[in-house]
């Protein structure tokens, strides 16, 4: 078993006169359980701390311990975030994978590994550096029970001395992992130490990575797209979370816990100004999340796919009683439970239409940690709004992994509640009916229990304006007509794409959610290597918007690029365009499970503009010496 | 609002407000089903505890029961939910508005069916809500298929008898953790009606089974859910009287023979005529007394079981007093300060 993707190409052996600056992927290969987070993410924030652009992926097996993992943390000068994919540097150190894990290395590639696998026959294109882990672990820590635990902190010491990271910035980083653990700190840096101590004596440097210091991460933080959504529903209001455990979504309700308690506690009485319930199914957190929407609340649930299907029926119930909530997807591999942990952008079309009869649901979709946060607030704003259920599509590469992002701004406006029936309101419409279309844009006015506006019974059977039973055909008709225009309303308010308009492009690039970093690379690589120039438009919604048809319009061909097999997005658009606009799109897919890369997009690409490629990763590693791309 | 005619003062209830806020709109259910009369009890029961209807919330599933929230308390809000899933959004609204008294009606394959799941962790969570199930043993609207409350034996109107054993949603909300257990039948006015009351009393779930034949699918011999049936089994556990802490009278009551039980508003429930060694508070005692009536093939009726002092789910969750669905914006977003402390532990 092997992570990689990239088949072993015959190159040149690696030179170690060529110096590769901050452009470079670590992967650290262990097993599930064995304590190497700590290890990854010093790692991680000692280059971030340096000021070089980095990003985290940790590609995990849907098991507690045992089974293999990799992490993989690329830092970048330019700034590119998303999964490279190839590997330049490779930690081996767990026996299972070992092996494959080499021989699925790009030429020139870096091993460090466990001494006792010997890797270093299977290879003569690669740099090796054995470490004898168990002997170092040893010597700096006593007690046999603590050895697991601080045995990885030595591949950072020896990482540190290699691609010269600053050990000071690794203590700094650990320092801040551990809190106030002195114990932990000062075993864990005795190990980092050793490491470094050992490379120093024993490996001489001869791959061609190097870090060193830049000035590109000022101001910025790492976080999760889960935290930060978390962040944005706290800093929206939310009330009521009612949600059940899935991977990749559980982060999501259980970050917001931490924060919920720390701030939503009312200072005066310790009591919580939110209700959190971990409800026994998805199909029962969805059904909270509908009676506190009802009742007024700003409630919510996050999930997966599997429950998303769960919720299909509440689902209908919401948008056609027109109840308010918060739906967050994390996608993850499907069908079935697929691969649970790993990341697709596969629930698009299904939660779209989400329910049975004629469902349309709204989808915001983030494409960063900030807009995972920004689009949380969104998220609550348009569902009391729209009086329906918001769906935010997120995955598993941007909830659960960790990016870069700029520091999150504090909102600046007041909650939007909807309308909301009030005595003045009353007064002028004379007779009020709960789906009565009084201003025309098809979303009528709703009063919520316990307060003294009128009452009217909720359900999911046919109803009349007045909300009373109806299976008459105009009344059904009539209510049917105004749920779209109520949607064709949502179309002006939903978040717009983000534009990029390139003069003299003929190409452009559609794209959305954790694709982002992948595309905006590829745009440049295309750029470079084939002379290809080509404008990009981000959809962060549907409904689409006007923005959408305006800039099929300006291109020639169009590349929708998505992570699933059946081009879910590139139908979605072919629903709502016209004849000559869809003959424009192309599809590009990328759905392995993997975090789509730049590379996978640009040869798609090529390929099907009829380009050859002249950019290979190895040939970018020997050019990157030379001159920095992008510069 | 209406006029007030003043040579012929209407009769009110406590808090001023005539019978008519508490009726519901016209019955669709066919004329004689026991739900009917359930619905009837529920506006007494209402009306003469003098409960602010706008303030209560009246839900349901998917069935002919889930149909009858329509047909009282017009003045309350109401949601007619999906199949067996209205615990759920009982317990949403409640998390949302703490204020709100919340009434369920289900029925017993919206619960002991599709609804078995939420059943149980409704029971298990002890939200306030009364919860109703009007229980038939069958599915009247989709024409009279068995439903997992009917009897091993009883046979169907085309004859066809049921294989497997009912579920007892008594024993089972005892066993779960709900805090006011009774049965009754639809046709018991009186002690239906004294239960509905001392249901609004209690803080936690009160879950209340009640017998109701359908007339038209189960309700003819052979069936252990018709009416000649249930007047024949039904093993009235002692009469049960209700008085409402607003009700100063002083009550009198033989203590050899009565059971009191204080509710935790003040209010008192009284189990008349008791069967000897009968303690409503004490688990084993309904439990053991529900497996041997149903041995018997009969029902025992009356308030089973009751813990009034159990903690209820909104308090244990240690919500603020004011519904969380009012709170003001400075009340449910931190200020600057909390964002900031955030942004700094990610950089």
């Amino acid at each position: 078993m092997s992570l990689s993707d990239v088949a072993v190409p015959e190159s040149a052996s690696p030179s170690v006169a060529t110096r590769v600056v901050n452009d470079f992927s670590i992967q650290v290969a262990t097993v599930n359980g064995s304590g190497s987070q700590t290890a990854n993410l010093v790692l991680l924030r000692s280059l971030f701390q340096m000021g070089v652009p980095v990003s985290g992926k940790n590609m995990f097996p849907s098991n507690i311990a045992g089974l293999p993992t990799w992490y993989t943390i690329r830092a970048n000068k330019d700034g590119y975030v998303a999964r490279k994919k190839e590997v330049d540097f490779l930690v081996a150190m767990n026996p299972e994978t070992a092996r494959e894990d080499v021989l699925s290395l790009g030429p020139g590639s870096a091993v460090l590994y466990d001494e006792p696998l010997k890797l270093d026959t299977l290879r003569s294109d690669l740099v090796f550096y054995p470490v004898p882990f168990d002997r170092i672990v040893g010597e700096v820590c006593k007690d046999a029970k603590l050895r697991r635990l601080v045995k990885n902190m030595i591949y950072d010491g020896v990482l540190s001395k290699l691609l010269n990271i600053d050990l000071a910035q690794m203590e700094h980083a650990l320092k801040r992992q551990m809190g106030k653990k002195q114990k932990a700190i000062e075993l864990n840096m005795g190990a980092l130490e050793a490491g470094f101590a050992y490379t120093e004596q024993h490996l001489p440097k001869r791959d061609p990575y190097w870090a060193e210091p830049l000035d590109k991460t000022a101001g910025m933080i790492l976080v999760e797209g889960n935290a930060a959504a978390a962040l944005g529903c706290m800093m929206a209001g939310v009330t009521v979370v009612a949600w059940y455990p899935i991977t990749p979504s559980s982060s999501l309700p259980e970050t917001l816990i931490s924060y919920l308690k720390r701030y939503r506690t009312d200072p005066e009485t310790g009591k919580a100004t939110y209700a959190v319930v971990q409800a026994e199914d998805e199909i029962a957190s969805i059904g909270m999340v509908l009676g506190a929407g009802w009742a007024g609340a700003r409630a919510m649930t996050s999930t997966s796919g599997p429950g998303i299907s769960l919720m299909g029926e509440f689902a209908g119930l919401a948008y056609y009683a027109e109840v308010p909530g918060v739906v967050f997807d994390i996608q993850r591999v499907g069908p079935s439970t697929g691969l649970p942990t790993r990341t697709a952008q596969g629930d698009l079309l299904s939660t779209a239409v989400l329910s049975h009869g004629d469902t349309k649901q709204i989808m915001l979709m983030p494409a960063t940690v900030e807009e995972c946060y920004a689009m949380s607030m969104d998220a609550f704003d348009l569902a009391e709004r729209f009086q329906t259920i918001v769906f935010v599509m997120s995955d598993l590469d941007l909830g659960m992994n960790t990016w870069m992002s700029p520091v999150f701004e504090y909102p600046d406006r007041p909650l939007d509640r909807g309308k909301r029936l009030d005595a003045e309101m009353l007064k002028r419409v004379g007779e009020w009916g709960r789906y009565k279309d009084v201003d025309g844009d098809g979303i009528p006015y709703r009063t919520v229990p316990g307060e003294s506006m009128p009452p009217y019974f909720t359900r999911g059977s046919g109803h009349n304006e007045k909300a009373q039973y109806s299976e008459r055909p105009d009344d059904y008709v009539h209510n049917m007509e105004r749920l779209a225009r109520k949607f064709e309303t949502a179309r002006r308010h939903v978040p717009k794409p983000v534009v990029e308009d390139v003069p003299g492009a003929q190409i452009g690039v559609i794209g959305f959610g954790s694709s982002h970093f992948a595309i905006d690379e590829s745009r440049d690589q295309l750029d470079h290597e084939a002379g290809i120039k080509t404008s990009y438009l981000r959809l962060r919604a549907y409904p689409f918007t006007d923005e959408l048809t305006a800039f099929l319009d300006r291109h020639t061909r169009v590349y929708v690029v998505e992570q699933n097999r059946d081009a879910q997005m590139l139908s979605l658009l072919r629903l709502e365009l016209s004849a000559e606009r869809i003959a424009k799109l192309r599809s590009v897919l990328h759905f392995s499970g993997l975090p789509i890369d730049a590379r996978s997009v640009t040869d798609d690409i090529l390929g099907q503009e009829g380009v050859k490629a002249v950019g290979s990763p190895h040939h970018e590693i020997m050019a990157a010496g030379v001159a920095g791309r992008g510069e | 609002m209406s006029t007030t005619t003043p040579d012929a003062p209407r009769k009110t209830n406590r808090i001023g407000l005539e019978l008519q806020p508490y009726r519901g709109s016209k019955t669709t259910l066919c004329a004689g089903c026991g739900h009917n009369a359930i619905s009837e009890r529920i506006i007494e029961a209402f009306y003469e505890m003098g409960i602010e209807p706008t303030q209560v919330i009246k839900l349901s599933g998917i069935g002919c029961s889930s149909k009858s929230p329509a047909y009282f308390l017009g003045a309350a809000h109401g949601f007619n939910t999906v199949h067996g899933r209205m615990p759920s959004v009982g317990t949403g609204a409640m998390l949302a508005n703490r204020k709100l008294l919340a009434i369920g009606i289900s029925g017993d394959g919206d619960t002991g069916a599709i609804g078995i799941g939420q059943f149980v962790h409704l029971m298990r969570r002890n939200l306030p809500i009364v919860y109703i199930i009007e229980d038939n043993g069958c599915y009247g609207l989709t024409k009279g298929q068995f439903s997992p409350t009917a009897d091993l034996g009883s046979k169907a109107k085309n004859g066809i008898a049921n294989e497997l054993p009912p579920i007892d949603t008594c024993a089972l909300a005892i066993e779960l953790g709900a805090s006011f257990v009774a049965r009754s039948f639809s046709g018991d006015k009186k002690q239906l009606l004294s239960i509905l009351k001392a249901s609004l009393s209690h803080r936690g779930t009160a879950m209340i089974d009640v017998l109701s034949p359908c007339v038209t699918f189960n309700d003819h011999e052979g069936s252990t859910k018709s009416y000649a049936y249930a007047k024949d089994h039904d093993e009235v556990l002692g009469e049960v009287s209700f008085v409402p802490y607003f009700e100063d009278i002083s009550v009198e009551y033989d203590a050899g023979t009565t059971r009191a039980v204080e509710m935790h508003d003040g209010s008192k429930l009284f189990l008349k005529k008791v069967a000897e060694d009968y303690d409503p508070t004490d688990k084993m005692t309904a439990l053991r007394l529900l497996h041997e009536t149903a041995r018997r093939g009969e029902f025992a009726t009356g308030v089973l079981y009751v813990e009034p002092d159990k903690e209820d789910f909104i308090s244990l969750l240690g919500l603020v007093d004011e519904p969380l669905a009012s709170l003001p914006l400075e009340r449910v977003r931190p200020g600057k300060a909390a964002l900031d402390e955030v942004m700094e532990s990610l950089r």
